[in-house]
């Protein structure tokens, strides 16, 4: 706990230019005094918080809750409930693999057990050198091409659990 | 900037009477046709007309889905004098000199598509092939959505200037009740009741709202239309503001869905820069602006009162209706909420008119609904079919049946809170009471496919796993009921069900949509129901012979060789975890503590050599 | 007015009541968990997310959740049909199959919602086991456990903290079958801004939310011979203690907990009330001199340790508005560990102070490090109201039976004005009776201040203290104080005094009374027991306590004396505020 702590407060020590580049973001939204109005633009300062540093530590958390006068609590409860912000480091490799219905019924399961066992990693974990991250998401969209995997912002379609050597060694 | 609606009627003659080049090139280029590849074709073409000085011959525009997503990347040339449409699957950038090439004509060598579709608006039904009756489609795949002009060629903002001009609120209202419109994001409840419900508050503020949350898995029709004609959804948010009497609109929109955003933000921009949204539009002194909001995935945020909360930057936690958005919804002002293809439908009606409209599709439920076919489906994609339509013939003339010659065994129409039809019941014509009477629904118009291969216990668990993983968990039966729902499935799936679990199935399936607070609830043990009703058979297989029919439950099959095997080594050369060993040309055995029964052997096996029991 | 039948009995109830108010009138009890309606304070929890309370309605696909389906007209309600009682004991089984089973050993056996539902509704077997959620315990805290594992979501507290009381602190987290209602973070409530004010204690109806209980330390105390085991009790414990054994609301039982007190063993018998007298020496002193220099106002009142650490959290420039005497339990404390250890010749080590409050914030405040010398706490152990019932019955000494006895001496004597401490407005009407002697150098007749009683969020009266115009408020409940506060930084708002209390309604609402189940109306009765106590005294004023004349005159001096201010004052700190 205390090392995630300093590592933390690292993120707003070291990054000062990135904390700077959230606030003009977030003071350009037009802040005011109403609460609601506030709590209204929460969930796109998350959004561009996360697109800045990558994850949401409880530091920047405060940060953000601070800034728009919500109570912490809010904050987080809000980044707990949607799967789409994160409080841990990812890794520079996000492998998504789709776990919607069309690709479910074409395979993915058995493209996401592979890999697993490739990366000895679970679904939501990151790899201990932070190159990878395992995760699922529920349907690009592109479901004609099941299974689908995304690496970063890379499709592959028709994707076999043969193919998942030749993916993960794509990732340089 | 358009400050009058005979402006706008003047711009569109304008544009009209520009001169064409001889053909056009439309390219799809939706998520999925730039997965498939579809932007080296677009470059190659690009490059292909470019060496050959073919500018003022060929048009070259990127577009949205086509809808044939099975032959991604797909692209259609359109020759003006004929007529005539070609269209190009699976195309590759080496393909595109010989497009090029083939000048007025048609290149060789290249698949060929057939157009199953025609649009109601602009063209007659000529064959029974046509079992596409394509309204809220029709842009999609025609235009550049990134150009409005493109829009407006094609009748764009003609509609919200109709209504501006020609029209109360109050006969916009009575016009989408007439129409018989019904929403389209699932429910089917009638649109212009919605409308003047909101219409008849007295509240000054009021709010409307596009719901682009698509969270179905396996849909991706408003995916589709949000990519490829983001001004029909504008449009039509416009049309419901002024008649509603809101000001402000909102798209509330999947982070899932980069391009769509792009794009919607780049359609935004523009009709507010023609005055076509924003103060005083077209000169008349309504004002309409729309705001994109962002989803962070949670499917229930789908849910209306979810949504709305998520907006107003909570947790995206579903309240008890009543009171309904209508009466209190965004920050407690009324508020209309309506998915994506609903509103893509309301400029269509204006401009075809009521009669046109309704002579489509069935009494009750007028009107098209678009499918997104996928799952074992030989054809996947999109395809808009006049509601009413025979399941049967979404499934096997457009779909064309199972891939690889494999039975048919159900489809599963309204994702997690739908059910599967069975061969059984193919020629019900699809609405949505026929649906919901079969014990599914109409939901947002995904349609999985599957086929002998698919265990139907195993699917109901996927679907209840689904459920667990996007449930609020606010409310009791949801939260921890689908919990209890799934660990009977995962023991009869591991093959320690009981007999009496069935009973209880059923009961705690029922009292959880009873019980349930919102639609997520109250639909969620559909797939269990149904797939019971439909498959009883295989549950009890499961339970009374722990034998999985459709070899899917992995704790109820093992992979054994028999003396078929000729020692090819294929088997072992394929087996991702290596258990697999023997001699060349010698009979080959499965380390079965290593088996993870992924199948692979058994899929490549060619001798039969290999026995799933 | 609208008109419907519930189980084909007809009833009419005024618009916009619900199903539940309406079978409430004809007399059928449904069932409810998370519904809560505190009607004193205006606050309604209507999440509908149990589901315990569904009914059949007539032409509704769905059952209907009593609590929260407004009646329309001609409505035809069942509330015991097969289909309605099935879905009612299947939610219940379900809730059950995700909670731990240990009425046994649970904080809450007795007095849990849960337990009592399923008493009723005699579920005798759990249908559908299975996984239960995975969750931690937080025993952080001096003052509150949260065992989220008993939680069943129903999110009353998540109300009662950041509706009603605006701290924040609780959220729901995450979702689906693994959601909780937790802090920021998930970290301890230790770390968190929590005032420990309690109300969320009070509002959960299972044991996920209880008080840290400190009775087994009590017993050992009481057993240590080498130990001079002293008890204080504060004023709202004697309207409310009655409750837990079978007396009706609103009972005054000072004279029985008093000998109960003494069965249990304490060597002395004390009253926190004595204390609350000398607080308002010392503070109403400060009132006078801010008042005459026309500094530093408005003065706030400081007894209130829920109230005080809400303050340093949330408004830490304001600090240095509170009066700087110390509560009436602390300065209980700090006065039996010298004052009277002295007079019986002990080391303030061997004495024990055992507090018996309405309070949670007060085992927290005890455990503030300004409260202790060289070591030794002033207060050593806090138990609540509850617990301390829970002691009587653990020996067997059941209070209503036995009679009356009066409290030891010196630190048992108190007046009606100590006595209003326990309910919101008190403490500043007992300052206000000293404040007019003081100033008009009379003994007057007139001691009530009527306009500042009653369990309104915030009161405001401009009073004539001795001929001046003094515009007082008192806000009960912190987010009412919040709404003054802000009111005041933003100069909207100026006032000579005010009183804060953390707990809607005061201290006889606190987080250690015994649970009112949302019944408010048990809180006027106890605010009225109060109320009858201070008029039946024959001393209504602090400053005419003979043991505390007696006090200033053999130990301390003056109110605001050097030795007054080294023992009975303190200072605020400023904490971390997100
Ligand atoms: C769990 C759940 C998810 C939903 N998801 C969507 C969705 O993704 N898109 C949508 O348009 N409607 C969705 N709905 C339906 C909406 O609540 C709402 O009924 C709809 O947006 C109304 O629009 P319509 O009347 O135009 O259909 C969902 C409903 C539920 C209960
Ligand atoms: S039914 Fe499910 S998703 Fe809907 S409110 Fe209840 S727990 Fe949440
Ligand atoms: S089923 Fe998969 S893991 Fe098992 S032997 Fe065959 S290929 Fe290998
Ligand atoms: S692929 Fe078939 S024939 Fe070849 S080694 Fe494996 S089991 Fe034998
Ligand atoms: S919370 Fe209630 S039901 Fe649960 S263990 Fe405690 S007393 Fe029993
Ligand atoms: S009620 Fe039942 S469980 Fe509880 S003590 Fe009695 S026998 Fe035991
Ligand atoms: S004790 Fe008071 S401040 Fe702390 S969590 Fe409970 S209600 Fe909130
Ligand atoms: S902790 Fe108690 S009050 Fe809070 S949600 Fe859980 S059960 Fe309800
Ligand atoms: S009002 Fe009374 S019971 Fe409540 S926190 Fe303050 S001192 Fe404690
Ligand atoms: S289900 Fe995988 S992309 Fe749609
Ligand atoms: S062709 Fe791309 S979505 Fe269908
Ligand atoms: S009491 Fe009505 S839903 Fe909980």
């Amino acid at each position: 706990m205390a090392c995630q702590n300093c590592e933390e407060l690292d993120l707003i020590v070291k990054f000062p230019e990135k904390t700077a580049e959230l606030d003009t973001y977030i003071d350009s939204l037009g802040l005011n005094n109403d609460m609601e109005h506030n709590r209204g633009l929460l969930i796109q300062c998350l959004h561009r918080a996360q697109h800045i540093f990558g994850y949401l530590p409880l530091e920047v958390q405060k940060h953000v809750s601070k800034k728009l006068s919500l109570h912490l609590s809010e904050v987080y409860g809000v980044i707990s409930f949607y799967h789409y912000f994160t409080e841990t480091p990812v890794g520079r490799y996000k492998i998504n693999v789709c776990t919607g219905t069309a690709c479910f019924v074409k395979g993915a399961g058995t493209v996401l057990e592979e890999f697993k066992r490739y990366l000895n990693l679970e679904q939501g974990e990151t790899s201990a050198d932070r190159k990878f991250s395992l995760g699922g998401v529920r349907c690009l969209g592109a479901c004609s091409l099941a299974p689908v995997v995304m690496v970063n912002d890379k499709v592959y379609g028709n994707v076999t659990p043969k193919m998942v050597p030749e993916i993960i060694n794509e990732c340089k | 900037m358009i400050d009058s609606v005979e402006k706008l009627y003047k711009q569109i003659d304008e544009l009209k009477n520009t001169p064409k080049t001889a053909s056009t090139i439309l390219v799809s280029l939706g998520t999925c046709g730039i997965a498939a590849g579809g932007n080296p074709v677009y470059e190659a073409l690009k490059s292909a007309i470019a060496d050959n000085k073919l500018e003022h011959v060929f048009n070259l525009v990127p577009t949205g889905c086509m809808g044939m997503c099975h032959s991604e990347p797909t692209i259609e040339v359109v020759h003006h004098a004929t007529g005539e449409r070609v269209f190009y699957g699976n195309v590759t950038p080496e393909n595109a000199s010989a497009v090029v090439n083939a000048g007025q004509g048609v290149a060789v060598g290249i698949p060929l598509l057939e157009r199953s579709w025609y649009c109601p608006e602009d063209e007659e039904k000529v064959s029974d092939e046509q079992v596409q009756a394509r309204i809220v489609l029709r842009n999609c795949g025609r235009i550049n959505p990134e150009v409005i002009d493109e829009y407006l060629v094609n009748g764009g903002y003609t509609a919200l200037a109709k209504v501006l001009t020609g029209m109360s609120p109050d006969e916009v209202v009575q016009k989408v009740l007439d129409s018989g419109l019904r929403g389209r994001g699932g429910g089917g409840f009638p649109t212009g009741k919605k409308w003047e419900f909101a219409a008849k508050q007295k509240e000054k503020t009021k709010y409307l709202i596009c719901n682009a949350d698509e969270g179905d898995p396996g849909a991706f029709m408003d995916r589709a239309v949000l990519e490829g004609d983001p001004h029909a959804v504008l449009e039509a948010m416009a049309i419901g503001g002024y008649a509603i009497g809101a000001e402000h609109g909102y798209i509330y929109i999947r982070a899932e869905y980069p391009l769509a955003i792009q794009r919607l933000q780049i359609a935004i921009k523009q009709a507010e820069a023609k005055g076509l949204l924003g103060k005083n539009i077209m000169g008349t002194g309504v004002n309409f602006t729309i705001e994109l909001k962002y989803g962070a995935g949670a499917f229930v945020c789908g849910e209306e009162t979810a949504l709305i909360h998520s907006i107003e930057g909570k947790r995206g936690e579903p309240t008890f209706k009543p009171p309904f958005p209508a009466v209190s919804g965004l920050w407690g002002k009324p508020t209309i909420v309506n998915n994506v293809e609903t509103y893509a439908s309301i400029p269509a009606i204006f401009r075809m008119g009521i009669e046109s409209f309704r002579k489509i599709g069935t009494e009750k439920s007028p009107g098209t609904k678009v499918f997104a076919l996928a799952g074992k489906i030989d054809r996947m994609g999109l395809v808009e079919v006049p509601i009413g339509t025979p399941i049967r013939d979404i499934i096997f003339k457009l779909g064309k049946g199972c891939k690889y010659g494999k039975k048919f065994k159900a489809v599963q129409t309204g994702g997690p809170s739908g059910g599967c039809i069975t061969t059984d019941n193919l020629d019900t014509p699809i609405d949505y009471d026929t649906l919901i009477a079969l014990g599914s629904m109409m939901g947002s118009g995904g349609m999985i496919v599957m086929d002998e291969d698919d265990c139907m216990v195993n699917i109901a668990k996927f679907f209840l796993e689904f459920t667990l993983d996007e449930s609020c968990g606010k409310c009791t039966p949801c939260r921890i009921g689908n919990r209890r729902l799934f660990d009977m499935l995962e023991m009869i799936c591991d093959g320690k069900g009981t007999e009496d679990m069935i009973e209880r199935l059923r009961t705690l399936a029922n009292i959880i949509k009873d019980t349930s607070l919102c639609g997520l609830g109250q639909t969620s043990p559909n797939p269990v129901l149904s797939t019971m009703n439909n498959f009883m058979d295989e549950y009890l297989a499961h339970i009374k012979e722990h034998r999985c029919p459709a070899g899917v439950c992995t704790k109820l099959i093992t992979y054994n060789i028999n003396d078929n095997c000729v020692g090819c080594t294929l088997c072992a050369r394929n087996c991702p975890v290596a258990c697999i060993s023997g001699e060349k040309k010698t009979k080959h055995v499965i380390d079965q503590d290593k088996c993870i029964k992924c199948g692979v052997c058994f899929n490549t096996c060619k001798f039969h050599a290999i026995d799933r029991v | 007015m609208v008109k419907l039948s519930v189980n084909n009995m007809a009833v009419e109830v005024e618009d916009g009541a619900t199903i539940l108010d309406a079978a409430t009138k004809v007399g059928i009890k449904i069932p409810t968990l998370c519904h809560m309606h505190l009607d004193s304070f205006n606050v309604e929890h209507r999440c509908a997310s149990c589901r315990i309370c569904v009914v059949e309605v007539e032409g509704r696909r769905n059952l209907a959740p009593s609590c929260s389906t407004p009646v329309s007209e001609g409505m035809k309600v069942k509330t015991n049909s097969i289909r309605a009682i099935n879905a009612r004991r299947t939610i219940l089984d379900l809730i059950l199959s995700n909670h731990p089973k240990d009425c046994l050993t649970c904080e809450k056996n007795g007095c849990c919602e849960l337990q009592e539902l399923a008493g009723e509704m005699g579920l005798h077997q759990i249908l559908y086991k299975g996984e239960m959620s995975h969750t931690t315990k937080d025993l952080s805290s001096k003052s509150i456990v949260r065992d989220p594992a008993k939680c069943i979501m129903c999110r009353r507290c998540e109300t009662a903290c950041n509706v009603m009381q605006t701290v924040g602190i609780l959220s729901g987290v995450g979702r689906g079958f693994e959601v909780t209602v937790g802090t920021a973070g998930a970290r301890p409530l230790v770390d968190t801004e929590c005032t420990f004010c309690g109300q969320c204690v009070a509002a959960c109806p299972v044991g996920a939310l209880t008080e840290m209980s400190y009775v087994y330390n009590v017993w050992t105390a009481l057993n240590d011979p080498s130990k001079t085991v002293i008890v204080q009790t504060a004023p709202a414990v004697r309207v409310a203690i009655g409750e837990e054994f079978g007396m009706e609301p609103g009972t005054i039982s000072t004279g029985q907990l008093v000998h109960g007190l003494r069965l249990l063993g304490f060597n002395k018998v004390f009253d926190t009330n004595f204390a609350a007298d000398l607080t308002i020496m010392e503070e109403t002193h400060e009132l006078v001199e801010r008042i005459t220099k026309n500094e530093n106002l408005p003065i706030l009142t400081s007894c209130c340790p829920g109230w005080v650490k809400f303050l340093e959290h949330q408004f830490p420039e304001l600090t240095y508005m509170p009066s700087s005497a110390k509560s009436p339990q602390q300065m209980f404390g700090a006065i039996a560990k010298s004052y009277y250890a002295e007079k019986i010749g002990k080391k303030p080590e061997d004495i024990v102070v055992v507090s018996v409050m309405p309070c949670l914030a007060k085992k927290y405040e005890a455990s503030r490090p300004e409260f202790s010398h060289d070591g030794v706490a002033d207060v050593d152990i806090v138990i609540s109201t509850r617990e301390l019932a829970g002691m009587f019955k653990e020996a067997g000494v059941h209070i209503d039976k036995l009679d009356s006895q009066d409290y030891d001496n010196p630190l048992g004597e108190s007046t009606g004005a100590a006595m209003i401490f326990g309910a919101s407005g008190g403490v500043l009407e007992a300052a206000l009776r000293t404040a007019a002697d003081w100033v008009s150098g009379k003994d007057l007749e007139s001691v009530d201040f009527k306009a500042v009683r009653g369990l309104e969020g915030v009161k405001e009266a401009t009073v004539n203290v001795a001929g001046i115009d003094l515009k007082v408020a008192v806000c009960s409940g912190l987010g009412n104080t919040r709404k003054v506060l802000e009111k005041i930084k933003r100069g909207e708002a100026s006032y000579h005094a005010i009183e804060i209390m953390a707990c809607p309604g005061g201290c006889l609402n606190g987080g250690g009374q015994p649970y009112i189940h949302g019944d408010t109306s048990i809180l006027e009765r106890r605010k009225e027991a109060i109320y009858k106590i201070d008029k039946d005294l024959p001393k209504r004023k602090s400053h005419q306590n003979p043991d505390i004349i007696k006090l200033y005159d053999e130990y301390l001096g003056k109110p605001g004396s050097h030795k007054a201010h080294k023992l009975l004052h303190t200072e605020y700190v400023k904490r971390e505020h997100f």
